[in-house]
């Protein structure tokens, strides 16, 4: 068990080399037959040299064809699972498709995110606002603005207050999951008492209340407010995972032969348990983008009218105008249910793919 | 008639997307009235998976079952799913390896006991509690009165073991499958329950198909016994015959693999090497041969036919152990 | 089960009384605190040592906090800054409202939940199980207030299928008994009333069951999963029952277990959504109640008060749900 990553107990090797068992006749193992001192084990593998160098390559074959790969680790395990799995493929596809068009969004859009156009503004009124144009396919925003170019630029900050709030809340999580977890007793208690408490909260009034008791909303309070939320599901997480295989036969395995607590703590445990975490986290993506969406619609979203974000558009302009013009709220809908829908069906393959349950 | 016949019974599993498994190839056998038949075998040999097979218990998709089971003469392949559930319980009983989650957990085991009478014997409810405290009392439990309010995991695994097999004789079945009933008990516990089970297959008159690993079970209940092995019957033979005279490897290799009272002092128990993982499919041979001691050539050149023996049983085999090598 | 009882509780005080402390440190703390809220920013420094001194926040916090736990106590939650009312009479106005759209948004789930689920096990991998998975998935990958919205836009305006929002019809004379407008009807005997209110009723506890439903779905229908592969369900088909009771006594009585735990959690979901749902239909719940804490100067007594009612309401239904439990399970009443 010096890899961490073998999966313990699962799939044994099938060649029965514990002490007590006669090795088996396995084809697999090529040895020589007939060497001067062989154990009564490999004078019984000889036995199958009476049947002749042909049939014995033919038994090698079938052994090779319906051996079970042993010890494949978990990741490439997984990831073997993840590849055949079409959820998982259409979630990675949307995923990729959205990072790319964030990363290269200037090159994308036709036009500047934040210019207003005199051909747009020129039709603007309260009760009427521009739908498609030449130039302007998806037609106009409330002040004028190329409605297009605001999409393809909101993927950006999307994608930004995303992971941004995934990855504090994450970090958070796992710091305050992997204290308990690793400390116990009144730590353990005290930390898991605090997380009872935010759990308790239901997670978008948490998330109100956060930003309200600032004195200014802004993207931060947005971002933060939303990270909050997540760091007791991850702490509670992680704790559970690194509880569970405290008592677990592989860090047994490892206590026995004498390997430090701590090396225990981060070599054994700590990679067996961010699996989870990682799966989590593309799970609080989806999670993330719709309470971000959530706070812009109450009021409490980034007040800065310049930046494109599908959560604000949504929450802002396409709640207000719903009426005069409802495609400033369906395009950015669209856009976070797929990614949300992207992001959830690829977390949900992962975990799939980890739980042991579904090996074979 | 014979009770049972089962006919060149043969299950695949399908799975989409994978190679088809054969876990019951062409098996063949036969179950007279009050006649105790063992099918043994080592795990994944199939023997479960006949089982579930004539009880038509398997997953409804997912596998293919050909060949005929023929219960006093009807065909339970061929029966639409209502009439074999209208038998199941009441013509033909089964109990299941592990007692604690064959029974419900949430339901007491009063009611777990009187609804198979509710179901076949149209009694209601008050009447069938009643005759099921007697039957939980005819299985020697003590106590029936408390037990009937009882939860499963209340009870000891014994227990447990006990209030399935009333509820498997409850209708006074004419055919018992019992499914390694002893496997997940305590030793002292398991030759209780083998006592019990023998009892009342003697008292009621009903055919038990015993299926196990164990010949030690087999030797102290079974008629007649049909050794599987990756799927097939390897050896049939009456019960004292195969104890005497194994002719199989297989099966004389599971019997030096079992220590005995009359064996010599200091010898070692003989294992059968490898597992059953390192079968090769029938097609190709004997799937015994990569295991086998008393392999020849002819062993790979494809599955050797099953054939009666000059003691009235059947052997798959090219080389059988001759007699004197069987008793050491 | 008596001490169950008592600890159970116990936590629930211990949760509460931190989750008070918790939030009444923080009130005080912040920039934009209820000082600022009440004289604004411009307020000179004389005014606001005043009003700090008047609110008494020149004390040591923890002198701060045992007055307001003693206040809490005895029913005084403060006086609302925005209307000056009594927020204890602010929250109860409100209240029932937000429960009537919770309860019917849970039967809703529950309802539709369970069956779907169940369904979507037994005919696993067929053409409805897969069309169930993408409708859990899209519910819970949808902003609800959108979907709100576009339900709204279509049934209420393109359709007239349902009252676009409010409570109940304007100049329909409903007498108020508990704040239930279901149930005051019926208790009235104002049916008419009570048909109005459910009417009303139906299209927001549709939008706010979206994700309880989701989720419910998913847990029934893999736990159902689960249960069909018990070896006491193959015992019962062993016993040839019918296939009624099998489904009935056998595999739902276990399948629904984790679900009731879910019933629970999601309550949290249920007063989140509530807040999203009350402002698309315009629902004179909590949820408007804390949009109009927040956009209307900050309401710090009100806010806290539905704060710790919130996870009082979350609390005490999870401890219900535990209780049950030991009613439902029999392998609970042993510990």
């Amino acid at each position: 068990m010096t890899d961490p990553t073998t999966r313990p107990g699962v799939g044994k090797p099938r060649t029965g080399d514990t002490p007590t068992d006669q090795p088996a006749g396995n084809p697999t193992e090529d040895r020589p037959a007939g060497q001067a001192g062989e154990t009564p084990a490999q004078r019984r593998e000889r036995s199958l040299g009476r049947l002749g160098d042909r049939k014995r390559a033919r038994l090698d074959e079938l052994a090779r064809a319906t051996a079970d790969p042993g010890g494949v680790s978990l990741y490439r395990d997984a990831l073997r699972r993840l590849r055949r799995n079409p959820v998982a493929i259409v979630g990675a596809v949307i995923v990729g498709l959205f990072v790319l068009v964030a990363i290269f969004a200037p090159l994308i859009a036709p036009h500047d995110p934040v210019q207003r156009f005199d051909e747009l503004t020129r039709d603007l009124t309260v009760d009427s606002i521009p739908g498609a144009t030449a130039g302007h396919p998806f037609g106009s925003d409330p002040l004028g603005r190329d409605f297009l170019s605001r999409m393809i630029h909101g993927s950006r900050q999307t994608l930004f207050v995303g992971v941004l709030a995934t990855l504090i809340g994450l970090t958070l999580g796992v710091l305050l999951g992997a204290i308990a977890g690793a400390f116990g007793g009144w730590v353990d208690v005290v930390l898991m008492r605090l997380t009872d408490v935010m759990l308790a909260l239901p997670s978008l009034l948490l998330a109100i209340t956060l930003v309200a008791m600032a004195s200014r909303s802004s993207q931060w309070t947005v971002i933060f407010a939303v990270a909050i939320v997540s760091v007791p599901i991850f702490a509670r997480l992680l704790r559970g995972s690194m509880l569970a295989q405290r008592e677990s036969d592989h860090v047994l395995a490892a206590r026995a032969l004498g390997v430090k607590e701590r090396n225990i703590v981060l070599r054994h445990m700590l990679p067996n348990s961010l699996t989870a975490v990682i799966v989590q986290a593309t799970l609080t993506f989806a999670v993330a983008i719709l309470d971000a969406a959530a706070l812009s619609f109450l009021g409490l979203g980034d007040p800065d009218i310049n930046r494109a974000e599908w959560g604000l558009m949504l929450g802002v302009d396409g709640q207000r105008y719903f009426e005069v013009r409802p495609e400033l709220a369906y395009y950015p809908a669209l856009a976070i249910i797929v990614v949300a829908l992207g992001f959830t069906l690829l977390g949900e393959a992962m975990r799939e793919a980890i739980d042991p349950k579904n090996r074979r | 008639m014979s009770l049972l016949d089962v006919r060149d019974l043969s299950v695949v599993f399908q799975r989409r997307g994978e190679r088809p498994f054969t876990a019951v190839d062409q098996v063949s056998f036969t179950v007279e009235p009050g006649q105790t038949v063992g099918l043994v075998g080592e795990s994944g040999c199939g023997k479960s998976v006949t089982s579930l097979a004539v009880m038509g218990l398997l997953p409804k998709r997912g596998n293919r079952v050909t060949g005929e089971v023929l219960f006093e003469g009807t065909d339970l392949l061929k029966l639409r799913p209502d009439d074999l559930r209208d038998r199941r319980g009441r013509d033909i009983g089964m109990i299941f390896q592990d007692p604690l989650s064959s029974l419900n957990p949430v339901i007491p085991i009063g009611v777990q006991v009187a609804e198979v009478l509710e179901r076949h014997r149209g009694m209601d409810r008050r009447k069938a509690l009643r005759e099921a405290r007697e039957l939980l009392d005819a299985v020697g439990i003590p106590d029936p009165d408390r037990r009937l309010t009882e939860f499963p995991h209340q009870i000891s695994g014994g227990m447990r073991q006990r209030a399935l097999i009333a509820i498997a004789l409850a209708c006074k079945p004419r055919l018992l499958i019992a499914d390694e009933p002893t496997t997940a008990l305590d030793v002292t516990i398991q030759a209780q329950i083998l006592t019990l089970l023998k009892q009342l297959v003697d008292e009621t008159g009903t055919a038990l198909i015993m299926i196990t690993h164990d010949l030690g079970v087999v030797a102290g209940l079974c008629d007649t016994v049909n050794v599987l092995y990756g799927g097939k019957v390897v050896e049939r033979a009456a019960r004292h015959e195969l104890f005497a005279r194994p002719r199989h490897p297989y099966t004389h290799g599971l019997l030096n693999s079992v220590p005995r009272l009359d064996s010599v002092r200091g010898e070692r128990l003989h294992a059968i090497r490898g597992s059953v993982a390192d079968n090769i499919p029938w097609v190709e041979g004997c799937a015994f041969a990569p295991r086998c001691d008393n392999v020849v050539d002819a062993c790979l050149d494809g599955p050797p036919p099953l054939e009666p023996t000059a003691s009235g049983g059947d052997l798959r085999c090219n080389n059988p152990v001759s007699e004197e090598v069987a008793v050491p | 089960m008596l001490r169950v009882i008592v600890r159970r509780l116990l936590q629930l005080v211990v949760t509460l009384i931190a989750l008070s402390a918790l939030i009444f440190v923080w009130l005080r703390n912040l920039p934009g605190g209820p000082v600022e809220a009440l004289l604004g920013e411009r307020a000179t420094p004389e005014r606001r040592a005043l009003l700090i001194k008047a609110l008494g926040y020149d004390q040591p916090i923890l002198v701060q906090y045992g007055k307001f736990m003693q206040r809490v106590l005895t029913g005084d939650l403060g006086n609302s800054i925005r209307t000056g009312d009594p927020v204890t009479d602010v929250i109860a106005r409100a209240f029932p409202a937000t429960i009537e759209l919770a309860i019917a948004a849970m039967i809703i789930a529950v309802g539709l939940g369970v069956p779907l689920g169940y369904l979507a096990a037994r005919y696993r991998g067929r053409l409805l199980d897969n069309l169930t998975i993408a409708g859990t998935l899209l519910g819970i990958s949808i902003p609800i207030f959108f979907l709100g919205y576009l339900l709204k836009d279509v049934l209420t305006q393109d359709i007239h299928w349902f009252p676009p929002s409010g409570r109940i019809s304007t100049g329909m004379d409903n007498t108020s008994v508990t704040g239930f407008y279901v149930l005051d009807g019926l208790l009235t005997r104002e049916f008419d009333a009570s048909a109005d209110a459910l009417w009303h009723l139906i299209l927001p506890a549709v939008t706010l069951a979206t994700i309880p439903l989701a989720v419910i779905v998913r847990i029934t229908r893999a736990s159902v999963l689960d249960v069909l592969n018990e070896d006491y369900v193959r015992t019962a088909e062993a016993k040839g029952l019918r296939h009624r009771t099998i489904r009935g006594r056998h595999i739902l009585r276990n399948a629904l277990l984790p679900v009731v735990t879910t019933i629970g959690l999601q309550t949290g979901a249920l007063l989140s959504g509530a807040v999203l749902t009350e402002k698309v239909y315009n629902w004179g719940g909590l949820g408007t109640l804390i949009t109009d804490s927040i956009s209307g100067g900050r309401d710090y007594p009100v806010l806290q008060a539905i704060i710790l009612l919130a996870a009082l309401v979350f609390v005490l239904v999870n401890l219900l749900v535990d209780l049950s439990y030991a009613f439902i399970d029999p392998r609970v009443r042993v510990r």
